[in-house]
């Protein structure tokens, strides 16, 4: 297995990074560090790989016909695309949240259950009661659905579905969380809870997500990665980039200027 | 006219010819009217349209409506009343003695006139002669008044029509709502027609029921529908027990979705799910072939091929398979029906959204874990409709089981033994030469209602189910 040595605790490292669709390249050549403990923001105009470099993280990819990875990508020092690494357990140890809330058509309960139940997390019921139950609670959901926890999971407004969908991520107990436009769907009052839930699963979790806005990278995240046409134009401290920004594409993104 | 319709008349028959004529006529009229109702819109806009409410087509399609509309009413109504008014002024003016006669003799009569007015047939008699000349001076006086009315009534409508063109005039609006009710009425035909069969097939069997009783019908355990012919014949008596037929009926549709639905599920999986593109794109045509084949084929692919291997099979293993054995014609037909169970059900399972597949992938599932868990469930309510879909289908098959199934009503459950299906009997019951008050041809009717009331009742539960739990993905 190719071990590379971790460097002050990133838990993602990507060298050289390619990913072609077909013929057509999605990703140029991305050296990009995600730290522990942070969250990490996407941003760039629509069509820049900022998802696919999110999806590469999980091998979401693998999914896509035609589509090839090239370069280097390692999480905890553990090539992600060694042919050795098993999708199921990396799938595992990086959840992910989608741009969409997709709740499974099941019960609230089963939909937050079903992560540790195909990984047998949980010995018996008691104990996949206290998964779901602390699951819930973390996404902030428990006090809103624990007299209905045998609902459908599709009953719920669109930002609790959202957060259902968080509470059945973090049920698996990933290290890492991708989020991908997480509250692009969700009105300002339920995105504002997620910003919050997502502020507060910091300290557990390492989180990198993709957001079209700006205001939202400002204020949820400690990094922030601007990528355009496919290639990492700049990476830094949030406040660096929104504030000080070094590159002139990155100044004229977040001005506003283009994108 | 006439004529003109003469000089055709070696080709033609005289009075298709005629009203050939009226129509061409007619259609030259609407043409006219449609030219000058939109030169018309022009004129008094001064040559500029932008003045008009409507554009110039919208007048010339008013003046057109106004012209072929009510001279079409007119010919139409007259095509439905010409042989009740024939008939009443022909036999008013037939000799006393004639017009005396019984009603079936009078039709006789009647019949043998118009036979020779119209297709010159020899007159057997100078009543016949003089009635059928009567018969047809005045088939042509009432054609020449109506076709006259009717080019009148043209003429007059793009006259009236004309005069009120006027750049206010909401031309577009009034033309779009006849437009609206001809799709109306389209969109009525086949309800209606389906109304038209429920009412002709209830009077049917409520005839039916007069000589047998409801109850021996629904749970009478005896089928033999056999009507003397005279009173003291053997087996005078015939009986008309329907739960044979219906046992019958849900054994061989029960094999067929035994079947049908595993198959068909299964394909639609590795269709969905596994295939490569290519592949699918040529296996699911194919597999909607099977839909295509007619029926007839699949009957005798059961009757001369799957019927003697069962039964030779079975006599390998010691068992006594009778040669028109259910267990052959549910196989075959519920080869017939894979294609409505599978090409349903993948379009199901294709309509799961990725975004679901994408959630449980993210979770960790494996490919098997995402389609058993998430993607089966969310596309259950649709499967379910598929499957009840191909039921009705299966229940009111006729051809495979008229040749593969039995005549005997047997009441069994042994699908090695011969039953006979509610189908099959219809048809027996109605080939041949059929007295229409007997109540053998009657139960025919009987059966195909319940057979209809059946299926409908399944397709109406398919249709519910698929509506009420079909997840709302926008």
């Amino acid at each position: 297995m190719n071990k590379i040595v971790p460097q002050n605790s990133f838990k993602i490292i990507a060298r050289a990074l390619s990913v072609h669709y077909g013929e057509k390249q999605a990703l140029h050549q991305v050296d990009l560090d995600i730290r522990a403990g942070e969250v990490t923001a996407l941003i760039g105009p629509s069509g820049c790989g900022k998802s696919t470099f999110l999806r590469c993280i999980n091998r979401m990819n693998d999914l896509v016909d035609g589509a090839r990875v090239s370069g280097s990508l390692t999480l905890d020092g553990q090539d992600i695309y060694d042919p050795a690494v098993d999708v199921v357990q990396l799938r595992a140890r990086v959840g992910m949240v989608f741009q969409k809330p997709n709740p499974f058509p099941k019960s609230i309960y089963d939909n937050v259950a079903y992560g540790p139940r195909i990984h047998g997390m949980a010995r018996d019921q008691a104990e996949l009661d206290a998964i779901v139950n602390g699951s819930l609670e973390k996404a902030g959901l428990w006090a809103e659905v624990k007299d209905r926890l045998a609902d459908s999971g599709t009953s719920l407004s669109g930002g609790q579905q959202q957060r259902l969908c968080i509470a059945r991520a973090i049920a698996v107990e990933p290290e890492l969380i991708l989020m991908d436009e997480p509250c692009s769907a969700l009105d300002p009052i339920a995105t504002a809870k997620v910003e919050e839930l997502i502020d507060e699963l910091r300290e557990n979790y390492t989180i990198v997500m993709v957001t079209h806005s700006m205001q939202q990278a400002a204020r949820v995240s400690q990094r922030t990665a601007f990528f355009h046409m496919g290639k990492l134009i700049e990476v830094g401290d949030t406040e660096q980039v929104f504030t000080n920004p070094r590159e002139p594409l990155t100044q004229g993104y977040i001005t506003g200027r283009f994108g | 006219m006439a004529a003109l319709a003469r000089a055709f008349s070696p080709l033609i028959p005289t009075d298709f010819m005629q009203l050939l004529i009226l129509t061409a006529a007619l259609a030259l009229l609407v043409v006219f009217g449609y030219a000058s109702g939109q030169r018309r819109a022009l004129a008094v806009a001064g040559g500029n349209p932008r003045l008009l409410h409507s554009l110039p087509r919208y007048h010339g399609h008013f003046v057109a409506l106004w012209c072929g509309l009510p001279a079409l009413l007119v010919i139409t109504a007259w095509l439905v009343l010409e042989p009740t008014l024939l008939r009443l002024l022909v036999t008013n003016a037939l000799p006393a003695e004639m017009a005396d006669q019984p009603a079936e003799r009078l039709a006789l009569f009647y019949n043998e006139i118009r036979n020779v007015a119209r297709h010159g047939h020899a007159a057997t008699s100078d009543v016949v002669a003089d009635a059928a000349r009567h018969y047809a001076g005045l088939r042509q006086t009432m054609f020449m008044a109506v076709g006259s009315l009717a080019l009148a009534l043209a003429m007059a409508g793009v006259v009236f029509a004309r005069r009120r063109v006027s750049p206010d005039m909401r031309a577009r609006n009034r033309v779009e709502r006849v437009v609206a009710v001809f799709l109306v009425a389209s969109s009525t035909v086949a309800i209606f027609t389906t109304i038209g069969i429920v009412l002709s097939l209830l009077f049917e069997t409520l005839r039916f029921f007069q000589f047998v009783p409801v109850t021996e019908f629904l749970f009478g355990t005896s089928w033999s529908p056999q009507i003397a012919m005279r009173a003291d014949q053997v087996g005078s008596s015939g009986a008309f027990g329907a739960v044979p037929l219906f046992a019958g009926t849900l054994l061989i549709a029960g094999i067929a979705m035994v079947v049908a639905v595993p198959l068909g599920l299964l394909a639609a999986v590795y269709m969905a799910e596994y295939a490569q593109p290519r592949f699918r794109s040529v296996v699911k045509p194919l597999l909607e072939v099977l839909a295509g084949i007619p029926t007839v084929v699949y009957g005798f692919f059961a009757a001369l091929t799957v019927a003697p291997f069962v039964r030779d099979a079975g006599a390998m293993l010691g068992l006594s398979v009778a040669s028109e054995s259910a267990l052959a014609a549910g196989l075959v037909m519920g080869i017939m029906i894979i294609p409505f169970v599978s090409s349903l059900s993948d379009d199901v399972i294709t309509a799961v959204p990725r975004s679901l597949r994408e959630g449980a992938y993210g979770l960790g599932a494996t490919k098997s874990e995402t389609i058993k868990q998430v993607v089966l469930p969310a596309a259950l309510p649709g499967i379910v409709g598929s499957i009840l879909l191909a039921a009705s289908r299966a229940i009111g098959e006729t051809m495979i089981v008229v040749m593969a199934a039995g005549l005997a009503a047997n009441l069994t459950a042994n699908p090695l033994e011969a039953v006979t299906t509610v189908t099959t009997q219809i048809v027996t019951l109605l080939v041949g030469d059929q007295e229409f008050d007997s109540p053998k041809t009657l139960a025919a009717f009987a059966l195909g209602l319940a057979l209809f009331v059946i299926t409908l009742g399944l397709n109406a539960i398919a249709l519910s189910i698929v509506n009420k739990y079909r997840e709302k993905y926008d």
